[in-house]
């Protein structure tokens, strides 16, 4: 039974490497901004409408 | 699509202006122009994310000349590299989802901007572009000209990338990882599943949570204990006192548990205790990026002037390095950075802003120009007298008095009611020890450490970081941004409510006008429309837009006598158009109020009145706060509209007029001498000191992005008329924060009982604990919601 501690330390491990990749996104700057990104995904569908609208307009 | 509206700008369309390009109208050249340049560059997804999002671009010729003096460049540049520059520009006509689109697309407008990222909340642009390609003089004329004119001040010269304060973040991070993990790790034995299993690994479990709390007891909770500290050192007894106690007795308790194997201990409960407070501070931490309310001199001033060399050149140079016998050349509406004299002919300086006197005054050659005045006129030379360190203005701002005081601090309600929690707590554990001592010593030790864990004030210490932070956003979403959450603990406290009157009960952008006097037919309507078409004078373009549209008539003889008035001939008429004075008319007290008189053929035909308009819903708003406060008008314009204002206002209503800064403040202080709590709300730099040293200074602004004096909030002007609202509002969450004392207190009865009794099982604190919590949190939104939706 001792695989309950290979099992817990994985867990363990597991729990950890999310603790550091949120650190690493805190300190990259990701939680100081949180609405601009979430507008700019949205633009690059947007983009391709372009050229058959101006198109359209001349 | 209305056609009424510019398809650029959203602004009416004036028929006789409107410019119809491309099957849309414009309600001006600039706006078409921007289309232009946007259809150009295939650049026209503008104008489908949000409807009319665009702003006229103001004209800026010579504006920016500064920029081509390298020096000064990089001083405003973020990062500087042979290839790379980057730089942040703040740009206040940031809105909307289109404004980022095309802030973001910016590299195809001008060669050599690499990227353009933009932080909506901080209303910035941060531009990354090759030295080679392009400068910043040319992005900032491009910005311009697409109506995104970036504000560069003083305050900008030299301005340090403030380091971001993470440590919250972490914080919470590592509690949530240590909460997490303890909590699964504790469950087996809560459930005491298959005894056998639990016996051979108790120890491994239990040793490893002690582990797993290490970071979150000595990391993320260092905060409170130093709190603790400094509450106790200073004698305030502040919240944090027992909850720093609750934790370290969680902590010691629990070791000495494991330790020598009488239980799991309170691990789980300590880590999601610390958890929660940790989000209750994050949630209370609400700041408006955007807005400053620390703002001084030099967010007003310009950074750079243009000085006139010996050889009559002109250069851009920064204003600190403006020296004493310097000539300057001010363009019409910059700012006067620094005393001197006028060495043109006449000008007009508005000092609204510094003095708080509603029209403009006019300045002669010779005379003294002190900064912070707008000049109106044409392009002026002045000579400077002082350096900019030295000036009146700024040696006023530096004044002791116009400071806000640091050392004002307010009690926080949860600090008051925590002054008799703790003391109360304390004998409550000690009596209960005592009286367990002598039946049985080791109950004893444990109930007086479960009262300290089931006391600490979780729930207590949640509820005002909680019910502010909500009230904060929600008063926010209504464009009044409050510094801090503290201010709405102080706006509820106030009795006395002083108000400023130019610009702030008034507003700066329409005057009315009156007509006093013998009936104008229409012929001599006419005449006065063609005499002022010649004059440049503010008052003549605005009585001359007043007028209605007539027939244009050539003068024959036209003259205007700076600083009083207009002759002109037309058609035979002699028409004179000015003060008083020009006309040899003595009327009643004529100095006090701006009027405009009118003579046709030497007969004396009437003036017109320039009344300052007053706010929308002044008259309601006064009479709603009369009832429940004390009503001040504090102004430092003359007493011309005392008479107005009497009639307008509610009888109880104080009117103090002719104010100068120093005097605002006395007035201020004077009135908290005699107990009053005071609210000021006011606008300008003569507001300032008032402002800092009411209890709650609130400023009004026209455009909130872009300057106000120092204060606790910065309301948008066009909600005047809700401050009745705001102080309603505010009082009713202190009224909802002291409802969720009465809720927290009872969950600490029904812990404390458990406590007493010597029954608090690890398994009670860690139900007890997340549920109090979450019915508090729950019960403060709500009831912040409802009040909110509620009508004044």
């Amino acid at each position: 039974m001792s695989v309950i501690y290979l099992l817990i330390s994985i867990s363990i491990v597991v729990a950890a490497v999310f603790l550091y990749i949120f650190i690493r996104a805190v300190r990259s700057g990701q939680f100081d901004d949180d609405y601009t990104p979430s507008v700019r995904m949205l633009f690059d569908d947007e983009l391709k409408k372009n050229p058959n609208k101006s198109e359209k307009l001349n | 699509m209305n056609e009424q509206n510019c398809f650029h700008c959203g602004n009416d369309v004036v028929m006789a202006d409107e410019i119809v390009f491309d099957e849309k109208s414009f309600c001006c050249t600039g706006c078409k122009t921007v289309y232009e340049i946007f259809s150009l560059n295939d650049l026209t997804c503008y104008y489908d994310f949000e409807n009319a999002p665009g702003a006229t671009p103001q004209d800026i010729k010579g504006k920016y000349d500064f920029l081509d003096n390298e020096s000064i460049v990089s001083k405003l540049l973020e990062f500087q590299e042979d290839k790379t520059y980057i730089v942040s520009l703040y740009i206040p006509h940031v809105h909307c989802s289109s404004c980022i689109w095309i802030l973001e697309n910016l590299h195809k407008l001008q060669k050599g901007i690499t990227t353009s990222q933009v932080n909506f909340h901080e209303k910035k642009v941060r531009v990354t572009y090759s030295p080679n390609d392009t400068n910043l003089k040319e992005i900032v004329l491009l910005l311009s000209s697409i109506g995104y004119e970036p504000y560069i001040s003083l305050e900008n010269y030299d301005a340090k990338k403030e380091a971001v304060d993470r440590s919250l973040h972490y914080k919470i991070g590592v509690a949530f990882f240590c909460f997490g993990n303890i909590m699964l790790l504790s469950f087996p034995e809560y459930f005491e599943v298959g005894e056998f299993w639990i016996e051979q690994y108790k120890g491994f479990f239990r040793w490893l949570i002690f582990g797993l709390s290490l970071p979150a007891f000595f990391y993320s909770a260092w905060g409170y204990y130093v709190s603790a500290w400094k509450s106790i050192k200073s004698k305030m007894l502040n919240i944090d006192i027992p909850i720093a106690l609750g934790i370290v007795v969680m902590f010691i308790r629990s070791t000495v548990d494991i330790a020598f194997n009488y239980g799991q201990g309170f691990f789980d409960s300590m880590c999601g205790l610390i958890f929660f407070m940790l989000l209750g501070k994050l949630f209370q931490q609400k700041t408006y990026n955007f807005l400053s309310f620390e703002r001084d001199y030099k967010s007003y001033f310009p950074i750079a002037v243009t000085k006139i060399l010996a050889n009559g050149t002109e250069e851009a140079i920064q204003v600190y390095d403006v020296d004493k016998g310097d000539r300057l050349l001010i363009r019409n509406q910059e700012l006067i950075p620094v005393d001197g004299i006028l060495m043109s002919e006449s000008t007009l300086i508005d000092y609204s802003f510094v003095t708080g006197e509603a029209e403009p005054i006019e300045k002669k050659s010779g005379d003294k120009l002190f900064a912070g005045g707008k000049q109106l006129g044409k392009v002026i030379e002045m000579e400077v007298l002082h350096s900019v360190s030295q000036s009146y203005l700024t040696q006023l701002w530096s004044n002791d008095v116009f400071q806000k005081r640091v050392d004002q601090k307010y009690k926080t309600i949860t600090d008051t009611l925590s002054r008799y929690f703790t003391p109360a707590l304390l004998i409550l554990a000690f009596v209960s020890f005592g009286y367990w001592i002598f039946i049985d010593t080791a109950t004893a030790f444990n109930v007086f450490t479960a009262i300290l864990i089931v006391a600490c004030p979780c729930a207590l210490a949640l509820t005002a970081p909680f019910t502010l932070g909500n009230v904060l956003r929600i008063i926010g979403y209504k464009k009044l941004y409050l510094k801090n959450a503290t201010v709405i603990e102080q706006l509820a406290k106030v009795d006395t409510v002083v108000f400023d009157k130019t610009g702030t009960i008034t507003t700066n952008k329409k005057t009315s006008i009156t007509y006093e006097g013998a009936a104008l037919t229409d012929a001599e309507l006419l005449l006065l429309k063609n005499t002022l078409r010649g004059s440049n004078h503010p008052l003549s373009r605005r009585l001359y837009d007043y007028i209605p549209n007539q027939k244009k008539v050539n003068t024959t003889c036209f003259e205007e006598i700076i600083g009083k008035g207009i002759f002109a001939q037309i058609d035979g008429y002699a028409v004179k158009i000015g003060s008083s004075q020009f006309l040899q008319h003595m009327s009643e007290n004529t100095h006090k109020k701006t009027k405009v008189h009118i003579e046709i053929n030497s007969v004396y035909k009437g003036s017109y009145v320039f009344n300052n308009q007053y706010r929308e819903g002044l008259e309601q708003l006064f009479e709603n706060l009369s009832k429940n406060y004390n009503l001040v008008v504090l102004s430092g314009d003359n007493d011309g509209e005392q008479k107005i204002l009497e009639k307008m206002l509610p009888k109880n209503t104080t009117l103090v007029f002719n104010q100068k800064p120093e005097q605002k403040l006395a007035f201020i202080e004077n009135l908290q001498k005699q107990g009053k709590n005071v609210l000021m709300i006011g606008d300008g730099l003569n507001d300032a000191g008032a402002l800092a040293q009411s209890n709650v200074g609130i400023s009004i602004s026209e455009n909130v992005n872009v300057f106000s004096p120092a204060c606790d909030g910065i309301l948008d002007a066009s909600q005047f008329s809700k401050i009745g609202f705001f102080l309603k509002y505010s009082k009713n969450a202190m009224r909802t924060i002291m409802m969720s004392f009465g809720l927290s207190l009872l969950y600490n009865v029904v812990g404390l009982s458990f406590a007493v009794t010597g029954n608090l099982s690890p398994i009670v604190a860690a139900i007890i604990m997340p549920l109090s919590t979450v019915t508090i949190i729950s019960f403060v939104t709500v009831m912040s919601n409802l009040f909110a939706k509620k009508k004044v």
